[in-house]
């Protein structure tokens, strides 16, 4: 049998749709026990609500201490939910800063790391991951060698979360003991921008993406405007992060973030290679281009050709009606 | 001040990617390597510090012979010297043997500070960074998008999914950035002809001390059982718009109820 641990991320307790999903892909995957671990300042107040997606136990670890300093405090943390919990398999959301956490308590423990899978399935005890390589061209499968803990990044959307019937988890509070070094380190303040309630890009079920095309910063508020019509993230190309349109944090492609939407909306986007590196995945592709030859159409499900100062607004104002 | 910049050398992105069959390894030299995009971003931070402050700034790369060419690269920019670590042992390292190798090659080095990017474009894991950090035992701030030096102490803008936080740590510490860090500069007709004189030293894995049963394809950690490349997208369906919107706007309308997005 091989036991699972889940590491929740999760918004001041609230657990991320990317937590739910993997729990189910885990609870679907695995044939032992499913327990989560969770960090953070309220951790606690979601943990027992995680058994809904089959988690029987969750090792909660309610402290500021895991938010004030950074990674290293929850490194602590995690390997103390691994020994716990006896699991050697831990799924992870695909996040750089939860990233960074895992990779950490890999090294302590001995672990091997897959990241970026978008299907799993169990080979004896080996936790085997699909993942797509070189921004898409190519799709590898990959586990741990050996007999070491498994350590699997999954990204968000990979996987349809679904309750499982199950009654509420077991809430466990993890004893985490801190020493120096764990806190060298500080987090001095965290600055939000306001995202105005949109869905963060890499978890979002749709990304309206604007690029040079959009002409101006302004253009982003006609790129937001739909966006918030269809519950969608908003993200850019370089061409817009690099011009000081829209945030860099919100740039897709090779040297930015990679995006695996449901639907993927690209608006004055030419569709440059290393643009589709951070696209390609998407389920679906539609963009809005002037240009007849842009690259971005060649692997569009839909091409609009036309100005997408003509077509977003009607369109914005359409599923707007429609949704209402 | 002395400063290690890792590099990496990796595949063009445009250029089409092969993997060798016989052990699923990316084939390398079938596609213009060319260094790393977000380690020039690195490379540009270590040199505002060096002119700002002073500092003796190292590249350092773990890769096969032909690498050089990417040390050289990378010290056009004006960097001071080079470390490569090359051994035919290396070859299929995953991102925990990879950071296990850099560190073990620093623990021979002094330093203040690492800078480096926070993903290579071929492998784009991200773990390297907080991996030789853990190896090393530094702190490390990671997916920086500024980074202030007060004596020992830094302070960083770490980019995060909604904004970024600011975090603060003492050297000796690694960092990694993000593209939104800086511009880089093009290196210079002089800097090109000085790196080509610049000290490089070429190392194999005995002198990093690590054990060759620790790397390469049967030392690492994890590893690849198949790949297979992806059927390419097809181009789909396709409206021209008659300039009033309506129908460029129509037709994703359809398309969204067509896939039940609406
Ligand atoms: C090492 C490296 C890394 C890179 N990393 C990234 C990355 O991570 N992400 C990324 O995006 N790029 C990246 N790039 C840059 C990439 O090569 C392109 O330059 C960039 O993606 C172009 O952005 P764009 O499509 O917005 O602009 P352009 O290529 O200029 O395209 C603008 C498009 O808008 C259309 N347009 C203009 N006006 C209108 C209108 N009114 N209505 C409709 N359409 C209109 C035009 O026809 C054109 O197709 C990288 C490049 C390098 C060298
Ligand atoms: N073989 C290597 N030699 C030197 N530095 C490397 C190597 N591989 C990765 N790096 C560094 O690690 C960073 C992150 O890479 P990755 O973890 O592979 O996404 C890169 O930007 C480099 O600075």
């Amino acid at each position: 049998m091989t036991d699972i641990l889940v590491l929740v991320d999760h918004d001041k307790g609230r657990p991320k749709k990317v937590t739910k999903q993997i729990l189910t892909a885990a609870r679907r995957t695995g044939d032992g026990a499913l327990h989560a671990a969770v960090f953070g300042d309220g951790a606690a107040d979601g943990a027992a609500q995680l058994g809904a997606y089959g988690a029987t136990k969750v090792f909660a670890w309610d402290s500021p201490d895991a938010d004030g300093y950074a990674t290293e405090t929850q490194v602590v943390a995690l390997e103390a939910a691994l020994r716990r919990s006896g699991a050697t398999i831990l799924l992870y959301p695909a996040d750089p800063l939860i990233g960074d956490v895992v990779a950490r308590c890999a090294v302590r423990v001995g672990a091997g790391v897959v990241t970026d899978a978008t299907d799993l399935t169990l080979d004896g005890d080996r936790m085997v991951a699909t993942k797509a390589i070189f921004g898409g061209d190519m799709t590898s499968r990959c586990q741990v060698r050996g007999d070491r803990p498994q350590f699997i990044g999954v990204k968000a959307n990979a996987f349809a979360a679904e309750e499982s019937g199950g009654g509420p988890a077991e809430v466990v509070a993890l004893e985490v003991a801190l020493d120096d070094k764990a806190r060298r380190t500080r987090v001095v303040e965290v600055v939000e921008q306001a995202a105005g309630g949109r869905p963060e890009m890499t978890e979002a079920a749709i990304v309206v993406a604007g690029g040079r095309g959009l002409g101006e910063t302004e253009g982003f508020r006609l790129v937001e405007r739909l966006a918030d019509a269809l519950g969608a993230a908003v993200g850019a190309s370089r061409a817009a992060t690099d011009a000081g349109w829209y945030p860099h944090q919100h740039q897709i492609g090779q040297t930015g973030k990679t995006v695996s939407p449901q639907l993927y909306i690209g608006a004055g986007i030419s569709g440059a290679i290393q643009h589709r590196a951070g696209m390609q995945t998407s389920r679906l592709v539609a963009a809005i281009n002037k240009d007849p030859d842009a690259p971005i159409f060649s692997i569009a499900d839909l091409a609009v050709v036309g100005d997408l100062y003509q077509v977003i607004p009607p369109l914005t104002e359409e599923i707007a009606k429609r949704r209402q | 001040m002395r400063i290690i910049c890792p590099v990496k050398r990796v595949p063009d992105t445009a250029a089409d990617k092969k993997v060798h069959p016989d052990d699923l390894t990316v084939d390398r030299d079938s596609s213009d390597p060319v260094l790393n995009a977000n380690d020039e971003w690195s490379i540009e931070e270590a040199m505002r510090i060096k002119e700002r402050v002073g500092a003796e700034v190292v590249v350092l790369c773990m890769g096969p012979a032909q690498a050089q060419t990417t040390v050289r690269k990378a010290l056009s920019y004006g960097l001071d010297g080079a470390i490569q670590i090359t051994d035919d042992a290396l070859h299929g390292c995953d991102a925990l043997a990879t950071a296990r190798v850099l560190a073990a090659a620093l623990r021979h080095e002094d330093f203040d500070l690492v800078i480096m990017g926070n993903q290579s474009s071929d492998a784009r894991t991200m773990l390297v960074p907080a991996m030789l950090a853990e190896f090393l035992d530094l702190p490390a701030l990671t997916f920086c998008k500024k980074l202030e030096i007060d004596g020992r102490c830094l302070t960083a803008h770490r980019e995060t999914p909604t904004g970024h936080m600011i975090v603060e740590a003492d050297m000796p510490a690694v960092v990694s950035v993000v593209e939104a860090i800086n511009e880089p500069r093009y290196p210079s007709f002089k800097g090109i002809m000085a790196a080509k004189k610049k000290p490089l030293q070429v190392r194999d894995l005995a002198t990093t001390g690590v054990d060759p049963g620790e790397v390469g394809l049967s030392g690492s950690h994890t590893q690849v059982l198949e790949v297979t490349p992806r059927p390419p997208r097809q181009a789909g369906k396709r409206v021209t718009d008659d300039g009033s919107g309506f129908v460029g706007a129509r037709a994703l309308v359809d398309f969204l109820v067509e896939h039940k997005l609406l």
